[in-house]
């Protein structure tokens, strides 16, 4: 049976060899403009951002695979995407290191022809290979065509590297290859075509974006063996951008977990799935349907799914969904609106339309604040509060209770007060690094005290390899 | 055991192409008993969502079914098209992978629930409609207060939840549900699998999940088809086929797929074949680790087990290896093949 070559089996307990970095990125937000209706930008109105990725901080070290693992939405490929300047950040700083001495470049800075060119260190291998190959290109012209773009290769030279290429990949005999086109090739084929054409260039970094999530089973395996031996073969260092837990865990040496454009776990692949701390991060792994049909059906999966970036949770936005949210983890009207809709969905029709009437459709609820104000439509302030009692009864365990300061009965309506949200930034904790209020579990009070506000010196300190 | 309320014996369906025929199934029998869940697992282009739409008779134009699918004591196939529209929805509904494209942006959720439920009962007052649908809802998890939203203010698992209840609210005795969670997160496949399993108890569904992720039909599952090249290779009670597979293919399929126990990397050699011209006797043969001589001659029928006779719910089998007995020696020797060339793997 193939098994994971040496290479790379030795760095998995950490970062390999210290602190080399090959791509530094040091607090990237990027954030999209919505349009918006032509209305409103005639009036000015603001109409908001969506923030894709948010104040990530990490290091790519040299010769190491960086997981890079969420839900759609969570911002991983854009985040992979803005490491080859393929989207710009709005803020922060993606510094390149090359390996051959050259000066540092910032690729956030880069635009234009020296961005292009600066490319040709950085590859990206895409989820689709039946989109990224061009239909009306035969394999010879894609897999060549990045040497052509930059000069590097003519004539005979440029028939050599790329069949050195299609060779390295496994497409041999090239010659059987080199005249197809991609419509003539499976998915794996296609795929391999892809690496070949990402690496012609000699590129230090290779980003991967979900490169066998669109493949079968049978093929997957073959896939990821090959890009194993790549990075032995060519000194590659991979992001490896998935959803998918299993193949990220046997893949990875190091795996930051993303959610709604934050980091919120980053650590050892080894240390991430044997002691996850995030609660997202336990979630993930308890909600992989397992394979070993003894266990009982019934897990529980977090309700909900991820928010709107546009209109992020107060606090920690994983907070709706968490299991073992506590009261500073930013409860807001938005929840306390989900809470009653959840509620409805299991009380009797009956029941529904009578409080349905008394609260009506709680769009005051709408916004992301401290306060919220339940006024009655139909019946008291009291009316209200006896169906909140109710839910409130429904499910003792219910961790959003525990945010709500103080309720008070107003002329306006029953008032909720919401407490303080902490900030959440990355945090130590023993190997890995987490972003969540109950971590780290034993620290020294003066440490959670220094690092609550701002994160002073970025992640690079923790991740040193313990060995 | 009660009746089965589907069964399907000998099922063949094929595409016309300039080529010839696309076998793209080839001869399937399986049963699916009342609130039964059967998952069928395979890999792209096995046949599997053919299958799928062809019980539903939902197959494109140019493509051809016989042999014969009973419901309920019915051969559907027997039936004339108008008397199959009369059963679709009604009788038997089909859950599809993309919940996004399927809602009309147009419609409210209501006006979905209200078209679906007049279509089948034109005289289901306005008033019963929306206590029928409110209740479906609700048990799908689908707060009463969205009843009058657009699909558009829905999340992705929102929307598959939809589609279920609008599946569910005619009350079919059957349901296909293909590929049900693959455009979804892995949070919200998780609830989505969690209602797709606990449909028989709140609607009393026989259902079909079509699925290419293990793991999906170990959890949700009470048997499991496993399909390669058209045909039903495995079948059987699902425990029992994933802890002791029978069939190379499901052996290999099962070592092959990358789990959070995996070490090593594991993959069947060679590519599905063409279903123009599949190979002679068993399909599987030319990957086959364990392939004997008459693995290339003669196609292995579907026996159970043991070797006893095929019956309702029993573990069946399609491979000599499994079933070797009345071979000869010359037959069970191992296959002499050519080599496979690494580029014909991918």
């Amino acid at each position: 049976m193939p098994t994971k070559p040496e290479a790379s089996t030795d760095s998995r307990a950490g970062t390999p060899s210290g602190d080399d970095p090959v791509l530094r990125v040091d607090d990237v937000g990027i954030h999209f403009a919505l349009r918006g209706s032509g209305f409103a930008r005639l009036l000015g109105r603001d109409t908001g951002v969506v923030r894709a990725v948010d104040g990530v901080s990490l290091d790519l070290q040299r010769g190491e695979v960086l997981g890079l693992v969420g839900e759609s939405g969570s911002g991983k490929t854009t985040l992979g995407r803005a490491l080859l300047g393929l989207v710009e950040a709005t803020s922060g700083s993606i510094t390149h290191h090359p390996g051959d001495g050259a000066p540092a470049t910032d690729i956030a800075a880069l635009h234009g022809r020296a961005l292009r060119r600066h490319r040709t260190k950085l590859q990206m291998v895409f989820q689709d290979p039946h989109a990224a190959l061009n239909p009306s290109m035969d394999i010879e012209t894609a897999v060549g065509h990045p040497l052509v773009i930059h000069r590097r290769a003519s004539g005979a030279e440029l028939h050599e590297r790329v069949v050195a290429a299609l060779e390295r990949v496994g497409l041999a005999p090239a010659e059987q290859f080199l005249a197809k086109y991609p419509s003539d090739l499976s998915g794996g084929q296609k795929q391999r075509a892809v690496l070949a054409r990402a690496i012609i260039l000699d590129p230090e970094v290779l980003v991967a974006d979900e490169p066998v999530s669109m493949l079968d089973m049978s093929v997957r395996a073959k896939i990821l063996q090959l890009m194993l031996d790549l990075k032995a073969d060519l000194g590659l260092t991979y992001v490896y951008i998935t959803h998918d837990l299993a193949t990220a865990k046997f893949f990875c040496d190091r795996v930051a977990i993303m959610y709604l454009g934050k980091v919120v776990e980053i650590g050892p692949t080894a240390e991430i799935f044997a002691n996850p701390r995030h609660p997202y991060t336990q979630a993930l792994l308890k909600a992989i349907p397992d394979m070993d049909p003894t266990t009982v059906m019934g897990r529980d999966a977090p309700r909900g799914e991820i928010p709107d970036a546009a209109r992020p949770p107060r606090g920690c936005s994983f907070h709706p969904r968490c299991p073992v949210a506590r009261a500073d983890c930013g409860w807001e009207p938005r929840d306390l609106k989900a809470l009653v809709e959840q509620h409805w969905t299991r009380v009797p029709i009956a029941d529904y339309e009578r409080e349905r009437a008394l609260l009506g459709g709680l769009s005051d609820l709408d916004h992301s604040e401290h306060r919220a104000v339940v006024k009655p439509r139909g019946g008291s302030v009291a009316d209200v509060g006896a169906v909140f009692d109710r839910i409130r009864d429904e499910k003792a365990g219910e961790p959003l209770w525990q945010g709500v300061t103080a309720t008070r009965a107003t002329a306006d309506g029953l008032v909720f007060e919401f407490a303080d949200a902490t900030a959440v930034p990355l945090r130590p904790s023993g190997i890995s690094e987490v972003a969540c209020v109950r971590y780290p579990l034993a620290g020294d009070p003066a440490e959670l005290g220094a690092e609550a506000g701002r994160q002073e010196h970025g992640p690079r300190q923790v991740v040193e390899s313990p060995g | 055991m009660t009746a089965p309320v589907v069964d399907a014996t000998d099922l063949r369906i094929w595409y016309g192409t300039p080529r010839g025929p696309v076998r793209a199934v080839d001869g399937v029998s399986f049963s699916v008993g009342r609130g039964e869940i059967l998952g069928l697992v395979g890999e792209s282009g096995c046949g599997k969502s053919t299958l799928g739409r062809g019980l539903l008779g939902l197959l494109p134009e140019g493509a051809k079914m016989d042999g014969h699918l009973g419901f309920k004591g019915e051969d559907l196939l027997a039936m004339t098209p108008k008397e199959r529209f009369q059963r679709r929805g009604r009788d038997l509904a089909m859950i599809f992978q993309e919940p996004l494209t399927r809602l009309n942006p147009l419609m409210r959720i209501s006006e979905h629930f209200v078209e679906t439920l007049r279509t089948h009962h034109p005289k289901m007052s306005a008033a019963e409609i929306e206590n029928r649908s409110l209740e479906v809802l609700r048990l799908i998890g689908i707060p009463p207060s969205r009843w009058k939203s657009y699909p558009h203010e829905f999340s992705g698992g929102m929307r598959q939840r939809l589609m279920i209840a609008l599946a569910l609210v005619l009350r079919p005795a059957f349901v296909v549900a293909d590929e049900p969670t693959t455009a979804l997160d892995v949070l919200v496949e998780a609830q989505i699998i969690k209602i797709l399993h606990d449909l028989r108890e709140n609607f009393d569904t026989s259902l079909l999940l079509i699925t290419h992720n293990l793991g999906i039909i170990a959890e949700a599952c009470d048997r499991v088809a496993v399909m390669y090249a058209g045909k039903i290779v495995e079948i059987g009670d699902a425990r029992t086929v994933f802890a002791d597979p029978k069939h190379p293919y499901t052996r290999e399929l099962l070592r092959s797929t990358i789990t959070l126990a995996t070490d090593g990397l594991h993959s069947i050699p060679g590519a599905p074949p063409d279903l123009v011209a599949p190979p002679t006797g068993c399909h599987f043969h030319p990957r086959c680790p364990d392939a004997m001589e008459v693995c290339r001659l003669r196609e292995p029928a579907i026996r159970a087990r043991g070797g006893g006779p095929v019956m309702v719910g029993s573990n069946d089998v399609a491979c000599w290896a499994a079933t070797p007995e009345g071979l000869t020696a010359g037959e069970t020797a191992p296959l002499v093949r050519e080599e496979l060339s690494v580029a014909d793997e991918a």
